[in-house]
């Protein structure tokens, strides 16, 4: 049973493998391989996480080295979470690129399963050298399918994306140089019992580790300053890697939340990061709510309605409570799943908009009732405006902040959601409303890819109508992130915990 | 000893900071380069910097960690593939956007 942790690893890298030998045969036989690998992931990662509910943490040590000298995969309530929620995105993606854009380049679905490769591992291991090396992979996946169909914005959004995250991997290697040099170990769990029991002379080193690493997830979760790279990637690739990639910034945040709760506690070495954090965190909404204003494409606000999430999610983080991490938790899936039907939704009104394509001008091309409808569920989910999940759970945010803090957060998450519904509907308007002068209708609407935004807002959807199991996961997950000594026990024994 | 190793890391880390600042790709790849060797020497010197030691664990004598240099080899892979994929796209950036500015922008703005 315990081997079913290496499936959500084991079978995209295979098929990336597969399809690596398929090129020659054309995108027939790559998506197919592509397409049930993909769907296989859906299972297996829904068995891990009834597994995970049941509280355990599943500790797998690859070749059976011992805890921490092996290669540690430790599964517990918020990977599983975050491994069904990348199959849950990854499957509509990949549906979503059949519909011609995976024929723009022969490796698209050779890079597509190994950037699933990478996200899962990331989330799966328990040592932070791997962390390190499956960010790499995501990484070097990412980059290919960020440039997939060439062109002269993606190199230029790609270049800077490429250099700006090989510096990122330069300081966390800084970071995990430091935290070696001084513990003599990176398993996690072996970590965390070094960083609370360490000497008082050692605690300027750990300082600086953990404010690298921060700012190391910082860059990948597109936190401000660091976000500047996001809104021209995003908005240049193709729309199913833009949907993908909104997994990614959360990879970010994950990181974030296993570090600081577990590595370097911010009730320890990680002190300067809760305090340096609320505040990143409501500057990265503030900036998002202004780029989402300033947007003069439709893909270009949603990039920056990502950056907006990131800050509402570490806003929830930063509080290092169980309802502050039980509202970011609940918010997470919500605006993963919504974030990447809105860039599916906008390669659909680019389509039948023609050349204009997703330039918020006027056209005389009305994009559909259908796609109206869809604009305007998609909207009313991602401004967190009842009655949908995004609603829920900015109110359980808002509820989650104790009395000292709550008049800053209250005002900037209110007055950025405010600042995404005026950008959103300003963007409905030029779009379905001002159709006049000159344009010429576009395609149809391609069947994969309506399929696979129609699919993904349903999903938010029924993340609203199981709101109650879903905050009570979450809460449970809240709960066993800031109890970090039963990792530590589930790695390395009852007496290592203690 | 360890104060030239931490001054060599030093300068290299200095000489990538202020290439990866310029404005055409090519000292900004130098600079990535430069930038990898201070990482790949400074996760070296996490082992402690001894001569002559075994390199396993043997009682109370001196002895040499053998994981940095495994971290190590991994870092180089992972850094020197990386360097060669920003030379190759800043090739191609250089042929799709008609310069070698990292924004793309020529002389002519």
């Amino acid at each position: 049973m315990s081997h079913w942790i290496m499936a959500p690893l084991l079978l995209p890298l295979l098929a990336g493998m597969v399809n690596l030998l398929l090129v020659r045969h054309g995108p027939g036989p790559q998506r197919l391989v592509s397409l049930l690998t993909t769907a296989a992931l859906l299972p297996v990662a829904i068995l891990l996480l009834l597994r995970a509910d049941s509280g355990e943490i599943v500790l797998y040590q690859l070749g059976n080295w011992p805890a921490p000298f092996g290669i540690s995969l430790v599964l517990d309530r918020l990977s599983a979470m975050l491994l069904v929620l990348t199959a849950l995105l990854a499957l509509p993606a990949l549906v979503a690129a059949t519909a011609g854009d995976d024929r723009r380049g022969e490796n698209f679905h050779v890079l597509f399963p190994l950037q699933l490769f990478g996200i899962n591992g990331a989330f799966l291991t328990g040592d932070l050298f791997n962390l390190f090396v499956f960010f790499e992979v995501m990484l070097i996946a990412s980059y290919g399918l960020a440039l997939h169909g060439g062109g002269r914005d993606r190199v230029r959004a790609g270049l800077h994306y490429v250099v700006l995250n090989l510096i990122g991997s330069s300081l966390f290697l800084v970071a995990i140089g430091t935290l070696y040099g001084i513990a003599g170990t990176l398993n996690m769990a072996d970590l965390a019992i070094y960083t609370t029991t360490a000497a008082v002379e050692q605690t300027p080193l750990l300082r600086a580790a953990a404010l690298l690493l921060l700012t190391v997830f910082a860059l990948k979760a597109a936190v401000l300053p660091l976000h500047l790279w996001l809104p021209a990637l995003y908005s240049a690739g193709i729309a199913p890697v833009a949907a993908l990639f909104a997994i990614m910034t959360k990879v970010g945040v994950y990181a974030i939340l296993r570090t600081f709760t577990l590595i370097l506690p911010v009730t320890g070495p990680g002190a300067d990061v809760a305090a340096v954090l609320p505040a990143v965190a409501l500057l990265t909404i503030a900036l998002g709510a202004l780029g989402a204003l300033g947007a003069h494409r439709l893909t270009v606000l949603i990039a920056y309605l990502v950056v907006v999430s990131v800050g509402t999610l570490l806003a929830g983080i930063s509080l290092f409570t169980v309802p502050g991490l039980t509202a970011a938790l609940f918010y997470l899936p919500h605006t993963t799943l919504i974030t990447a039907g809105l860039f599916l939704l906008a390669a659909l009104i680019a389509g039948r908009r023609g050349a204009v394509g997703d330039q918020l001008q006027a056209v005389a091309v009305n994009p559909g009732n259908l796609l109206g409808g869809l604009f305007f569920l998609a909207a009313i989910a991602v401004a967190g405006m009842p009655p949908l999940g995004g609603f829920l759970g900015k109110l359980l945010l808002l509820q989650a902040v104790p009395p000292p803090q709550a008049p800053w957060l209250w005002t900037v998450v209110l007055v950025g959601g405010l600042a995404a519904i005026v950008a959103l509907s300003r963007a409905g308007s030029s779009l379905f409303w001002r159709t006049e002068g000159e344009g010429v209708a576009g395609t149809g609407l391609p069947l994969p890819l309506l399929t696979s935004t129609v699919l993904l807002l349903a999903l938010t959807v029924a993340l609203t109508v199981w709101a109650a199991p879903l905050t009570r996961y979450a809460e449970a997950t809240a709960t066993q992130l800031l109890r970090p000594q039963e990792t530590v026990e589930a790695v390395l024994g009852r007496e290592a915990g203690r | 000893m360890e104060m030239l190793a931490s001054l060599v890391v030093a300068v290299l880390f200095a000489c990538g900071a202020y290439l990866v600042l310029r404005a055409r790709t090519f000292p900004v790849a130098i600079g990535l380069a430069l930038l990898s060797y201070g990482v790949n020497l400074f996760l070296f010197f996490t082992g402690r910097l001894v001569t002559g030691a075994p390199p396993l664990a043997g009682g109370a004598a001196a002895t040499a960690d053998p994981l940095p240099q495994a971290l190590v080899l991994t870092a180089i892979v992972i850094g020197f593939g990386m360097t060669a994929f920003v030379v190759a796209l800043s090739l191609r950036a250089r042929g799709e956007l008609g310069n070698d500015h990292v924004d793309g922008a020529g002389e002519e703005r």
